[in-house]
């Protein structure tokens, strides 16, 4: 452990294309650009399950867990081989690591939706988009949010295993480290990862706290 | 990977199949004994948490925080205090089981019904009967559902092990990498899919034997 904070600690760690700063940005990068792409195929379609039908969102949700059984690391050196290095490719592992978490609380968010305040909003007149928007969305942001958290909190501690395949980000240190049999340089960038993971899922409680609506904000016991 | 080569080569497959056994051998002994002591732990843990609310916050931190270090981290760590033993895999995965499990057993014995509750301390239970043979029984499927979760995540992470040179079928995504071959990463994949199924399957023939009053 002693050796990791030296390496952390070593001001030349800090500097030139793969210090410390430039690894943590790509780290950072990888995990927000493997989370927006997640959110844009889970969030619409946990959400359009939540409306179909019984036998579809089963299907769906299933799936989805059985998701959680691919082998990561498997799955990026198969498809490392299979696409001759290509970087993007290497994040498609990640993409369907990070699905299910968002897409299976975004369907539980809005099926948690009482079905008298729907009735209600049909019954004020409003038209399905909206009972969906300005209902639904709003009541379900709190299971969403974790579910992006969940997913946000794996992303960016599995990208280290990414570097295996020459991703970089943080995991470099780490495959380097392993490789060298430079314990600091391995372990040091293994602190580096947790104090990331950890600083997003505060990041995550703080924001959840933002955008949940007053109204179902719990009164503090 | 060299042109006109096949995705799998089925004569690979063949010849390897000894391997394949002891590798899967492995491969579950790494990922289920962490399930073992991870129920072994979280048990009493949860039953303390249930008990003494205070106790709970504190711990679901810890639990949220180890859920976030990578795995790769932790064996890392471990390598130098345990080596080259399968204990620097199965300590981090029953850290994970741990923080899949002990919110469950939690959230489990917290929704035993009140009356049902009183209804054992009228029928003068002492408190441990009352847990044993009614409140834990009653939070059998809630700790079931993360038992399954931690043995389907537990069998895909073992593979990372192999980094370090102890993850059962993870061995053949590395000699698969190294060997620019698929066919070993394709056989491994496919087998670590199986067992997870296999045992995902298992599990909820289990929790229909262990409540059968739930079963339809």
């Amino acid at each position: 452990m002693n050796a990791g904070w030296e390496w952390i600690t070593d001001p030349a760690n800090w500097h030139g294309s793969d210090g410390i700063p430039v690894r943590l940005a790509e780290h950072v990068g990888y995990t927000l650009l493997v989370l927006l792409v997640a959110l844009a195929i889970g969030l619409p379609l946990g959400l359009f399950i939540a409306h179909a039908g019984q036998r579809a969102a089963f299907a769906v949700i299933n799936t989805a867990n059985g998701a959680r059984a691919l082998p990561t690391l498997g799955l990026l050196v198969l498809i490392f081989l299979l696409s001759t290095g290509s970087d993007v490719a290497a994040l498609i592992p990640l993409v369907i690591l990070a699905i299910p978490p968002i897409l299976v609380n975004a369907y539980e968010g809005i099926r948690q939706v009482e079905p008298q305040v729907r009735d209600a909003a049909r019954g004020m007149g409003m038209t399905g988009r909206q009972v969906l928007f300005r209902v639904e969305l709003p009541i379900a942001v709190p299971l969403i949010l974790l579910g992006a958290r969940t997913a946000a909190v794996q992303v960016v501690a599995t990208a280290t295993v990414a570097a295996y395949i020459n991703l970089g980000g943080l995991g470099g240190y780490i495959m380097d480290g392993i490789l060298l049999r430079e314990y600091g340089e391995a372990v040091g960038g293994s602190v580096l990862v947790v104090l990331l993971a950890v600083s997003v899922q505060g990041l995550f409680t703080l924001f959840t706290h933002l955008v949940t609506p007053r109204g179902l904000r719990k009164e503090h016991a | 990977m060299p042109e006109g080569e096949p995705l799998v080569r089925w004569d690979w497959i063949a010849s390897h199949i000894e391997l394949f056994g002891d590798l899967t051998v492995e491969h579950l002994k790494l990922s289920l004994l962490p399930i073992l002591f991870g129920l072994l732990i979280a048990v009493p843990l949860g039953v303390l948490c249930a008990r003494w609310g205070w106790l709970y916050p504190p711990v679901l931190t810890i639990a949220n925080i180890l859920y976030a270090v990578p795995s790769l981290a932790l064996f890392l760590v471990l390598l130098d205090f345990t080596g080259l033993t399968i204990w620097t895999v199965v300590i981090p995965l029953t850290l994970y089981t741990l923080s899949v499990l002990v919110p469950n057993v939690v959230d489990g014995l917290r929704q035993v019904p009140e009356q049902t509750r009183q209804a054992a301390v009228a029928m003068g239970y002492t408190p441990l009967r009352r847990l044993v043979a009614v409140e834990l029984p009653i939070a059998v499927p809630v700790i079931m559902a993360g038992v399954r979760v931690a043995t389907v995540s537990n069998i895909s992470l073992v593979s990372v092990g192999a980094l370090i040179g102890i993850g059962g079928l993870g061995r053949l995504f590395k000699d698969g990498f190294d060997l620019q071959f698929t066919t070993p990463v394709f056989a491994g994949i496919v087998l670590i899919i199986a067992l997870a199924v296999l045992f995902d399957f298992a599990l909820v023939l289990l929790q229909r034997l262990l409540t059968p009053w739930t079963a339809r």
